[in-house]
């Protein structure tokens, strides 16, 4: 389980986070959802401990995340920001690997070598596990990564804004993928999502952000209908109920 | 060539700019310069008063024409190479320079250079010069200009590796005969090369003169390729010619004294500072009367002030390098901001 | 995501890894070339007249011979790690301890420590040249986090110049205190002087190469950036600073001991991890022998070149690898964009 509570972030005179407290219990997908400059990327990046509010604590199983020892906290949980261009040479195969290292500190034991190979399977890298990762499109590399915090076999995966330069086809196998990890692994995954439509369709809880605070917190056919959507991004959209779940069309045109 | 001077004319006059600012700069350095000049002839004079004027008036000449052509050169390079950093010096010119005169001692001889006369010998490192620098810049700068800093840290390294090039040619070079080379031909600020005072300032006056009538386009030329262009200005060729004309300057500042760093990056950013204007027809006589005065007044204050023997050259790269660091700290805190 | 298997690997699958290939490969020319030095100088010593048991040859063998060996071996392993881990840990692969302002804060040091202790005290001489060191590395840092989004060839610029500012500060004191021929012997790294009971303290930097390779996971993921080290449990500042300070020391330590060696913490590393890659745990071998047989080379060469003179190793070296560093940039940039 996954506790912030009171959690206050400032950038100077600006408050990104305003107190906010947020509980996420095992298993599932969540959606962090809202505007930009709403906090989504600063609350999850403080529950990952890449961050240090000014206020608040957050736990992880009852671990603060403020004390715990780094290492003990990376093998609970993983944490994959937007930005993952890698300026440095590695293979495909050699990142993966560094997955293991909060487990085995760079030594790979046999148990470390099966989960980089399950990863490899998992995410399909096996026709390039050997080519550097700088040499790989976007969405190849984005596999990569995920395939790197899935070798680090953490209960909770954070994962922000993961569709971010995704073609359409690239975006929905990561969804897909994000679900399998939660139904087939039993990971809990809190995914920062922009398309309110992929939260709606693939997340099991939507949580809506707006100036620093939480507006809205439920299931997706609770957060996404025209009066929510209107409150979290000041826009204005049909929603339509398709068999998968409700869809809002903000793509249409108003005239 | 109509339309060129339409748009320099155009540049040059147009409306709301305040000329009063770089004007008084000028007046102000103009009388620092001169009240600088007059200490150095004049404090604390002892024995024969016409040999120590004599010998001062030669020393300030020397320093002068110095302060003069790296403060002229740097400000036209930051022109023609679009940015505010880059100096002939740091690019390794000046090492380039005694790299030259290195090996032209190692390849004919120790004594075959030294009996040429000076000022042959000095045509035609010149041109030797010239040749490198063009094929130099050509190499360099014919890539895209927006690789601003390689270029920067290529003529660093650069210049580094000429000068380890001098020292290992010269080690190469006979012992007993570098010694008598040495004297020659490195000269630094405590024994200024006084041969060369008499055709320094012949090549700097003609320098100045052929180049003035640059100056208004260079206004141009400072705004781009394209930009030039489209104003009917010829950027390649005054690019060239302005090449001809660093490529001198360093020959000559390098011959009297040797490599001075960060001191055409100091003067030429303070004159950009202090004048407050692009306008060539002000930054470089201002950069000029800043060149000349920091020499100056900072080899009175060594020798006079200080008493001290030191190089006034270790002096201008520790205040030179110290300026560099603070203008790329406050680019940082603006760029954040 | 379908590409990937049409294209060519660029790395070799299973089976031996690249760098076990090259490690074999250096190593053979290093172990050749090292036992070529051993009778390479101006006192005749050859393998004839060790085994005839001359007394004379003995001595200087085990003398001269050997401990010169062992130093460069050691500094040039050593000064190639430094850079590799400067490299990994700023993010940059200009960046080393002679771009950094390392070697010249160390020599200022040590400039320091000699007009406190003398000449004599070996020990004091290194903690204080330590101390500075840690303390330039430290500036050059905290001006590199400001300049964070900068140009990549900015962040060693601006370590160069900030280098030129300590230098020019040091050989400003060397010339006051009359130590600038102490400060020429410092700054051109030499190898003639290596004689035994003068250079064991290089020892301590085959230490902290050990310790560099034990923490080499961790500087590869500190190279990755803040966030991805943190994810994978490692406590970056700490190792950001334990890395830098670690480079740092064995700079100042061998600046102390044989002279600062410029460039080659910069281009050793460069051109191994350009042919295996970044995993720092597994190029670091590469790059120790790599850096070793750079030194011994080049010191083989500054022994021959002006027989039976001694050029500086210090010169060769930045002339060769002057010439390989440029030759680096200009190529990395044709690539980059």
């Amino acid at each position: 389980m996954i506790e912030v509570s009171g959690v206050t972030k400032r950038y100077g005179d600006a408050t990104v986070l305003d107190n906010v407290s947020l509980t996420l219990h095992r298993g599932g997908v969540t959606a962090l959802v809202g505007a930009n400059g709403a906090g989504k990327s600063t609350l999850l990046s403080i529950i990952g401990r890449l961050l240090t509010p000014e206020a608040g604590r957050v736990s992880v199983d009852g671990l603060d995340v403020a004390t715990t020892p780094s290492t003990e906290l990376a093998r609970r949980l993983s944490i994959l920001r937007q930005e993952n261009t890698v300026a440095v040479r590695l293979t495909v195969r050699e990142l993966v690997e560094f997955g293991r290292f909060p487990h085995s500190g760079g030594r790979l034991t046999a148990n470390d070598r099966d989960h980089v190979e399950r990863a490899i399977d998992y995410l399909q890298l096996r026709p390039f596990e050997h080519r550097p990762v700088d040499q790989l499109s976007g969405g190849q590399r984005q596999r990569v990564f995920i395939a790197m915090v899935l070798c680090q076999d953490t209960d909770y995966v954070l994962l922000d804004e993961p569709l971010n330069n995704l073609d359409m086809r690239h975006a929905v196998q990561t969804m897909h993928l994000v679900r399998r990890l939660a139904t087939d692994l039993g990971k809990t995954l809190v995914v920062v999502l922009h398309d309110i439509n992929f939260a709606a369709h693939h997340a099991d809880r939507i949580v809506a952000m707006k100036d620093g605070r939480i507006l809205a917190d439920g299931t997706p056919s609770e957060i996404v209908t025209p009066a929510q959507i209107q409150a979290i991004f000041d826009l204005e959209v049909d929603v339509h109920h398709l068999d998968a779940g409700p869809f809002a069309a903000y793509f249409a045109r108003r005239d | 060539m109509l339309a060129e001077a339409a748009a320099v004319r155009g540049i040059a006059q147009r409306d709301g700019f305040d000329a009063r600012r770089p004007r008084f700069a000028l007046l102000a350095l103009t009388g620092v310069f001169v009240a600088l000049a007059v200490l150095f002839m004049t404090y604390d004079l002892k024995g024969s008063l016409s040999y120590a004027l004599e010998f001062r008036a030669r020393k300030l000449g020397g320093l002068a024409l110095v302060g003069f052509a790296v403060a002229y050169s740097s400000v036209l390079f930051h022109t023609v190479t679009h940015n505010r950093i880059l100096t002939p010096s740091l690019m390794g010119f000046d090492a380039l320079y005694q790299l030259i005169q290195t090996s032209a001692a190692f390849f004919f001889g120790t004594f075959a250079v030294l009996q040429l006369d000076e000022r042959i010998r000095f045509g035609i490192e010149i041109a030797i010069m010239l040749a490198f620098a063009t094929v130099l810049y050509r190499t360099l700068f014919g890539r895209d200009d927006r690789d601003l800093y390689v270029l920067v840290l290529v003529g660093i390294v650069m210049g580094l590796m000429f000068s380890s090039l001098t020292s290992l040619v010269s080690r190469l070079i006979d012992p007993n005969e570098f010694i008598a080379l040495q004297d020659r031909l490195f000269a630094d600020f405590s024994r200024i090369n006084q041969d060369l005072l008499v055709v320094s300032s012949a090549i700097i006056l003609a320098v100045v003169a052929v180049s003035w009538r640059l100056l208004p386009r260079l206004d141009v030329v400072a705004l781009g390729r394209e930009h030039s262009t489209n104003l009917g200005v010829d950027h390649q060729r005054i690019v060239n010619e302005v090449l001809v004309v660093i490529a001198l300057l360093v020959s000559v500042s390098t011959a009297l004294v040797g490599p001075v760093t960060f001191l055409g990056l100091l003067v030429a950013n303070l004159s950009y500072q202090v004048t407050g204007t692009f306008r060539h027809r002000y930054t470089v006589p201002a950069a000029v009367l800043l060149g000349m005065s920091a020499l100056i007044g900072g080899q009175f204050i060594l020798q006079e002030v200080l008493a001290s023997s030191t190089r006034l050259s270790v002096v201008v790269s520790f205040v030179g390098g110290l300026y560099f660091i603070a203008l790329l700290w406050r680019e940082a805190r603006t760029a954040r901001a | 995501m379908t590409s990937g298997a049409t294209t060519p690997r660029t790395t070799s699958g299973s089976g031996l890894p690249a760098e076990a290939g090259f490690v074999v490969a250096a190593l053979a020319v290093l172990v050749v070339a090292a036992a070529a030095s051993l009778f390479v100088g101006v006192s005749a010593v050859s393998p004839r007249g060790l085994i005839e048991g001359d007394d004379h040859q003995w001595r200087v063998f085990w003398e001269s011979r050997i401990p010169r060996l062992a130093a460069i071996l050691l500094a040039g392993s050593a000064m190639s790690v430094a850079g590799l881990i400067m490299q990994s840990l700023v993010r940059n692969r200009f960046v080393a301890p002679s771009t950094a302002g390392t070697v010249e804060a160390a020599s200022l040091g040590l400039l320091i420590a000699t007009v406190w202790f003398g000449s004599t005290s070996v020990i004091g001489k290194m903690v204080i040249a330590v101390a500075f060191a840690l303390l330039g590395t430290a500036f050059f840092l905290s001006l590199v986090q400001r300049l964070r989004f900068a140009d990549i060839v900015l962040v060693p610029l601006a370590g160069i110049v900030f280098g030129g500012v300590i230098q020019a500060a040091t050989t400003f004191f060397a010339f006051q205190w009359d130590l600038l021929q102490s400060l020429n012997a410092w700054t051109q790294g030499d190898f003639s002087g290596t004689l035994r009971g003068r250079y064991e303290l290089l020892y301590v930097v085959g230490a902290l190469m050990l310790v560099g390779y034990l923490y080499a996971d961790r500087f590869t993921l500190v190279g990755m950036g803040r966030e991805f080290a943190m994810n994978l449990g490692v406590r970056y500042e700490r190792v950001l600073y334990g890395g830098l300070a670690l480079a740092a020391t064995i700079t100042a330590v061998v600046v102390v001991v044989v002279g600062a060696i410029p460039f080659i913490g910069l281009i050793v590393p460069n051109l191994v991890t350009m042919a295996l890659g970044d995993h720092l745990r597994r190029v670091l071998p590469a790059t120790a022998i790599g850096g070793a047989l750079f030194v011994l080379l080049c010191d083989i060469l500054s022994r021959t070149i002006r027989y039976p003179y001694e050029v500086p190793v210090g010169t060769v070296v930045s002339v060769l690898g002057g010439v390989i560093f440029v030759v680096l940039i200009l190529r990395s940039r044709v690539g980059a964009r």
